[in-house]
């Protein structure tokens, strides 16, 4: 658990909307660009991060009970996603810092992952 | 409390600036009743795939939201393609999806086996050449 202040200061954030929101308690860290992935495997309460800008973020968020959505690399939410974030109540922000980067930083500060480590690796063909 | 509901909503192929509004107007009506919040979760996870699987794949769709004491009943009956092989449809990473489809975060081929995790009962039938109608049940208690 972390609030979501910390993870905004963790990663130098700019905050686009819902800054009232930002004593919201995160429970799990999340970084995918993959949508169907997030609605698979996320669980409820997470920060997403991700380097995917388009309206079908902010409805994942919204649908998969994410409680706030990073986007990294210095990507831009426009206008017509931060409607929706507004109506919906998800904070959306952003860091120069690359997927990888923003993802070390706050597991180091032991914010747990929103996906079960896998038993196996499985291939499929 | 009066937890019987049925409505039915209206889905266009291609539509991608919209994909998604629906599944999210799903969800409010569900929160609304009062329903079970991990319930409503499931139910609009699975809606929401099922309507970008209509957005990506088919011509139009209406999607049926049936709410009573025991059950949630989601209908999405599109007009499309049809699948030919529904077993190999299922199977976790097949997928046709296009590039552009990939950019919007979909097209892993977890649509529909997700579908089925989150649904109690879950059905598909589909008809080459004319459409694909899924129908996905989630018991409330
Ligand atoms: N409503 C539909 N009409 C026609 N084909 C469909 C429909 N839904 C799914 N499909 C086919 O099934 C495949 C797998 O779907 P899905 O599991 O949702 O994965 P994805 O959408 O990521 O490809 C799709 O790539 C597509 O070929
Ligand atoms: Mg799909």
């Amino acid at each position: 658990m972390m609030p979501l202040s910390e993870i905004c200061d963790l990663l130098s954030c700019k905050v686009f909307c819902c800054e009232e929101l930002l004593d919201r308690e995160i429970k799990y860290g999340c970084a995918s660009d993959l949508m169907s992935d997030v609605l698979a495997y996320s669980r409820s309460g997470a920060v997403l991060l991700t380097g995917l800008a388009n309206v079908q973020t902010i409805h994942t968020a919204f649908i998969s009970e994410i409680y706030a959505v990073v986007f990294v690399r210095g990507r831009v939410p426009d206008e017509r996603m931060i409607e929706v974030a507004i109506t919906k109540k998800i904070p959306l922000l952003g860091t120069a810092l690359s997927l990888y980067e923003a993802s070390g930083i706050l597991y180091s500060k032991g914010l747990a992952s929103t996906m079960e480590t896998l038993a196996t690796v499985t291939r499929h063909e | 409390m009066n937890k019987s509901f049925t409505q039915t909503f209206t889905v266009s192929g291609n539509n991608f600036s919209d994909a998604g509004k629906i599944s999210t107007e799903i969800k409010m009506i569900l929160k609304q009743l009062g329903i079970n919040s991990d319930i409503v979760r499931r139910v609009a996870i699975a809606s929401y795939e099922s309507e970008m699987n209509v957005v990506m794949y088919a011509c139009k769709a209406k999607i049926v939201l049936d709410v009573d004491p025991e059950v949630i009943k989601i209908i999405v009956e599109d007009e499309g393609p049809g699948i030919p092989d529904i077993e190999l449809t299922m199977k976790e990473g097949y997928s046709t999806a296009t590039p552009e489809m990939r950019e919007l975060g979909f097209g892993a081929g977890m649509g529909l086996p997700n579908i089925k995790k989150n649904s109690d009962e879950f059905t598909i039938k589909s008809d080459v050449g004319k459409g694909t109608r899924l129908e996905i049940i989630v018991y409330i208690n």
